[in-house]
């Protein structure tokens, strides 16, 4: 479907309203050999390819994926979007996809509704007070916009919270990336989509892997799937809580375990927060949805598990932290509560690279905070698997850091899911 | 909220205890190399299905046992005391 509709206000106005728009990309069937297949059609992976196509030339793509197109966590993130990260190779990283989000709706011609209206996060105690400082002090250093604001100042600029010195945790102060914000998720994955197939690419769903097949010295000769073996010499995992099981196919082993990671919305309500709000301390983020619902994010099991629903109690906890937070918002029934399956790494960095195995190259360990990296996600390990080493802001994410001991520690961002 | 059994107590709600990872892991021996350190630390089979691991019953007994669970259903199909292997 090279032909697609180029969306624009004429576009809409010619197609009137009300009627029903063409499927906006190619549902395709696999053929017997390409030249890249990327395992799983997330916006990460859908990113890839997508970047693969445009930047590198490589047309000869299928994106694959056992359920449907962005069903996985792409489907079940709070859409939260930052890079005001400690580390410099992090912050490289995620202010790599910020500068992509903020151009990202023209370059796809498809409204991904990235909307900055800045991410509060909210410190408590006196520690909080100090991370939070040494953040918005490297962020300058780093060229990225982050700024400290008194209890007073956050109350401004985010009306509804709770801000009162005699709450179980009264808040001392916010750190705020105005640039923050979020994203519709669904639209990135369809967005990426559209554009991926437009270029060629071959999106297949309902087509899990079962095997990644090797030749004799090793390398990657192709994937076998429930549609079928599929000859490939390159193969990008990108699968997210189900990645050590891909990898196991080849006989790798990863630094990974799987945590069920839960999120809840509230019925629909009149606009009453204008931004992003985290905290770590009380362990709560809540930002709300165009639609009107509260989208609200919960924490982790603590223990490793597939069961894409996790124990109530989290949930329960979460909501506490949130009413606290938000007197206001007590009597607020909520929806529907869901949980997906993040990959976490010992260091919570992600894992952006080549393997030990010729041909083979995973991108994973996102664990709660993949969502805001997906543009650039997808741009750097385009380019890591076009060439077949790694793009500079990758390499310092590979996987080979387990061995030499480069770790790049992000607890600190990771202490509440993000 | 699972209801885990401690081999020592009988069966607790699962915020009575810690979650202690992989089971089986032995450490390697000082002079081992980077290899066989790092496959210790980090690695982990992270299986979708059976899985082995250690439970500590922290604000009870305070003990590490062994686990068997299912990670795609949670239901736990056996609990035991840590023995010399």
């Amino acid at each position: 479907m090279g032909d697609s509709t180029r969306f624009s206000f004429l576009s809409l106005l010619r197609h009137g309203a009300g009627k029903v728009w063409d499927r906006q990309w190619r549902d395709a069937h696999p053929k017997a050999s390409y030249g890249v297949v990327i395992v799983g059609a997330g916006g990460h992976g859908l990113a890839t390819a997508y970047y693969l196509a445009r930047e590198h030339g490589i047309r000869d793509i299928a994106v694959l994926d056992k359920g449907w197109l962005g069903g996985g966590n792409t489907g079940r993130n709070t859409t939260i979007i930052r890079s005001n990260y400690l580390q410099p190779e992090s912050a490289a990283l995620y202010e790599h996809a910020l500068k992509l989000w903020e151009s990202l709706s023209q370059t796809l011609n498809y409204n991904v509704m990235y909307s900055p209206r800045g991410v509060l996060m909210l410190a408590h105690t006196h520690h909080d007070v100090q991370v939070f400082k040494r953040h918005v002090h490297a962020n300058r250093l780093q060229g990225i916009d982050n700024e400290w604001l008194t209890p007073a100042q956050a109350k401004a600029f985010c009306p509804p919270l709770d801000v009162s010195p005699d709450v179980r945790y009264p808040i001392q102060g916010a750190a705020l990336q105005r640039r923050g914000g979020v994203a519709r998720h669904d639209a990135v994955a369809w967005g990426y989509a559209r554009a991926a197939s437009a270029l060629g690419v071959d999106i297949i769903q309902n087509c899990a892997v079962t095997g990644i097949s090797r030749g004799a010295d090793g390398a990657v000769t192709g994937v076998e799937t429930t549609k079928g073996p599929i000859e490939t010499g390159r193969v990008g995992v990108v699968t997210a809580g189900h990645t050590s099981v891909v990898m196991a196919m080849a006989g790798v082993r990863m630094p990974l375990e799987s945590f069920p990671l839960q999120a809840l919305v509230s019925e629909p309500v009149k606009p009453v927060l204008p931004c992003v709000v985290m905290s770590n301390t009380v362990h709560a983020y809540i930002s709300q949805s165009d639609k009107g619902e509260l989208v609200i994010g919960g924490g982790t099991d603590v223990y490793a598990s597939y069961s894409q629903a996790g124990g109530l109690h989290v949930t329960r906890e979460t909501l506490a932290a949130i009413c606290e937070l938000f007197p206001s918002f007590r009597r607020l029934k909520m929806l529907r509560n869901w949980g997906g399956i993040v990959d976490t790494t010992p260091d919570r960095s992600p894992i952006i690279g080549l393997t030990p195995v010729p041909g083979l190259f995973v991108n994973c360990g996102w664990g709660t905070g993949g969502f805001k990296a997906t543009p650039g996600s997808g741009h750097i390990f385009a380019a890591t698997i076009a060439r077949g080493e790694p793009h500079p802001i990758a390499a310092p994410f590979s996987l080979d850091r387990f061995l030499s001991g480069r770790m790049i520690n992000e607890e600190a961002a990771a202490a509440v899911a993000h | 909220m699972l209801l885990i059994s401690c081999p020592w107590c009988g069966p607790r709600p699962e915020n009575e205890f810690r979650y202690g990872g992989q089971a089986g892991l032995t450490r390697p021996a000082a002079s081992a190399d980077d290899a066989t350190w790092s496959a210790y630390l980090y690695l982990r089979n992270n299986p979708k299905g059976r899985h082995q691991e250690r439970w500590r019953h922290q604000p009870g007994c305070g003990r590490f046992f062994n686990c068997e669970r299912d990670t795609v259903t949670d239901r736990i199909s056996n609990t035991s005391k840590i023995g010399p292997r």
